[in-house]
């Protein structure tokens, strides 16, 4: 197309193939008269957190409607592991929500566990819950920085990209990786801590309430923040239930409802902990829910610490129909040779039954449906993931509210897109 | 306020749904009725309002494809299962409620209006497996472009990787798929 400079902009509509009666019942009868506006928001948008599209139907500058479109980071991860033996599919768990792959490791294993009844030994769990908290803190900083970032705080940020550099360290001990460590396998966990991780893990439960604390002086009484956040994006209880919301979003709601109370897993019984809850359910009471759940997870990372010197059994399973020996049994031992050959050809197989579990991630409750065929691959794996639901949410926080409002909701449900769409 | 005991979901439904219910599976402390799918709004709303069960939380919807090469979802009651992961807050359990719908035109009624979440994940659903749900408000794609073909969860659906070429295979492989310079 040749651009004539002399003439003004305009757009060429006459390639454009979709109509207005598309939306049609989605939008409201204003907007086909042209009364309203509608006005894309993304998938490019540094607000979105991702690509994430929203149609927005305005009046003025007030949002009537919203109607997100998600699908851009659609991976096919399920049925990816549908082609896969269940011990190779933990690697893809991992690039669902890539700001905690240890919960996803975690609920896919807990579902594998369930459905061939393997049991975790005592340290293995108190391992696991320790990466699953150290996720929790991870992910949290990055959704107060993106959040705070998107409200103009600029230094939040940076500050809180500086103590998860400190978690990625500790998982790269961990797992050799930062991020998609797959540690987290089924009957235990890859290998056994590092020497040098509880050194760093101190190092770090030392530091962190201080900073946790240089983070609430910048922005919990910060005047700025208080009226960007507070009435804003309000979801009551009820409604916030109705529409599937989790985690913190649905706490800060009011609602006392977490997994790791409710339906204790790996342990999570055993530890004291408080959940924290919020009266109003808007962006404000999320914030403090959020940070208020970071502290409680430093406060289970105490107990974990002290639970590693009594806790029982190794770092995986004995099962070795499920479980590969140990490397130094492969030179002695005829029978492990054998189990290590067929776990790394052929997998393990399980019962044509299906489970669900779920698991409390850092976004909320996400969840892990597995089908399996008697085979070693499944029939059916299915995600419920947090991110999906909140999404699905957001046209009902943000209704009536300003387009900047809009900005401060997005951040404050703590979506990501990759565990929307998988 | 005093809450009423809980009672026993597949007893309350068998009883208060006298053809409802198909069957029912316990499997590793989890409970699944198979339901009618033409009941199953009024079973869900049953399970949802009635005190006592109060599952008040929609936690997944999932969808399940029986098809193999050898066909053995014959022996089910359809090659398709929808199956409605429902939580209580309040007692803390969980219930699976599972329709079986047949290969040819895979309908099951909504429960939007009883659960507004499930919107999406029926939406998901029928992306994915190619189900659809009667009375529902907006039965489009959700994660594949709107004009995908064919719906790819389904067990038929190819994965698409490449084959891997022996020498048994070759002519076979080169049969259908043409060169890049070609």
């Amino acid at each position: 197309m040749v651009v004539d400079a002399q003439k003004p902009f305009a757009l060429d509509m006459s390639q454009w193939q979709g109509s207005l009666d598309e939306l049609r019942g989605l939008v409201s009868d204003r907007a086909m008269t042209g009364e309203t506006m509608l006005l894309n928001m993304g998938p490019h948008h540094p607000s979105t957190h991702g690509v994430l599209r929203l149609l927005l139907e305005l009046d003025g500058e007030e949002i009537v409607n919203c109607l997100p479109d998600v699908g851009y980071l659609h991976t096919g991860i399920e049925k990816n592991i549908e082609s896969k033996s269940y011990e190779k599919a933990v690697t893809l768990t991992d690039r669902m929500d890539y700001l905690s792959p240890m919960s996803n490791n975690m609920v896919f294993c807990m579902a594998i566990e369930k459905l061939v009844d393997l049991d975790v030994p005592e340290r293995a769990q108190v391992i696991r819950v320790i990466c699953l908290e150290l996720s929790r803190i991870a992910s949290h900083l990055v959704w107060l920085g993106t959040h705070a970032i998107d409200m103009g705080a600029m230094s939040v940020f940076l500050y809180a990209f500086r103590e998860r550099e400190l978690i990625l360290d500790m998982f790269e001990m961990l797992s050799g990786q930062r991020m998609m460590g797959s540690y987290l396998r089924p009957g235990g966990v890859w290998r056994d801590l590092r020497p040098e991780f509880l050194p760093a893990l101190n190092h770090f439960l030392e530091i962190m309430p201080g900073r946790l604390d240089d983070y609430e002086v910048l922005l919990t009484n910060n005047p700025i923040w208080v009226d960007r956040t507070q009435g804003v994006g309000i979801i009551e209880p009820d409604v916030a239930l109705a529409w599937g919301v989790s985690g913190a979003s649905l706490r800060a709601s009011g609602v006392n409802w977490d997994v790791r109370k409710a339906m204790p897993y790996s342990g999570y019984e055993t530890y004291q902990f408080d959940v924290p809850l919020g009266d109003h359910g808007d962006v404000y009471d999320r914030y403090i829910v959020r940070i208020a759940e970071i502290r409680q997870s430093m406060r289970i990372l105490h107990q974990a610490i002290k639970k590693l010197d009594t806790a029982k059994g190794g770092f995986r399973s004995n099962n070795r129909k499920f479980v590969p020996p140990p490397r130094t049994e492969l030179g002695q031992s005829m029978e492990a040779v054998i189990h290590h050959f067929k776990l790394w050809t052929e997998g393990f197989s399980v019962p044509d039954k299906e489970v669900y579990v779920s698991i409390e991630s850092p976004r909320g409750e996400i969840g892990c449906y597995l089908h399996g065929t008697g085979g070693n691959k499944p029939r059916r794996v299915h995600f419920k993931t947090p991110s999906f639901m909140h999404i699905q949410a957001i046209p009902v926080m943000s209704q009536g509210h300003m387009i900047a409002d809009l900005v401060a909701i997005i951040g404050s449900v703590d979506i990501v897109l990759g565990d929307c769409d998988r | 306020m005093s809450i009423s005991p809980a009672i026993d979901p597949v007893e309350a439904v068998s009883k208060a749904f006298s053809t409802a219910v198909k069957g029912v599976d316990h499997f590793r402390d989890e409970t699944t009725i198979i339901v009618d799918p033409a009941q199953l709004p009024a079973v869900v709303r049953f399970l949802r309002d009635t005190a006592g069960l109060i599952y008040n939380y929609l936690s997944d919807i999932s969808a399940v494809d029986y098809w193999d090469e050898e066909g053995s979802y014959e022996d089910r009651m359809g090659r398709f299962g929808v199956s409605y992961h429902i939580y209580s807050l309040l007692y803390n359990r969980r219930l699976r409620v599972k329709v079986f719908l047949p290969e040819e035109n895979p309908t099951a009624p909504t429960i939007t209006e009883i659960f507004p979440a499930a919107n999406w994940l029926e939406r998901e659903a029928f992306d994915m497996m190619g189900i659809t749900f009667s009375g529902h408000p907006n039965m489009k794609r959700i994660l594949m472009p709107t004009d995908w073909d064919g719906h790819p969860h389904r067990r038929d659906y190819p994965l698409g990787y490449e084959t891997i070429q022996f020498s048994f295979n070759i002519e076979e492989i080169l049969k259908h798929k043409p060169f890049a310079k070609e």
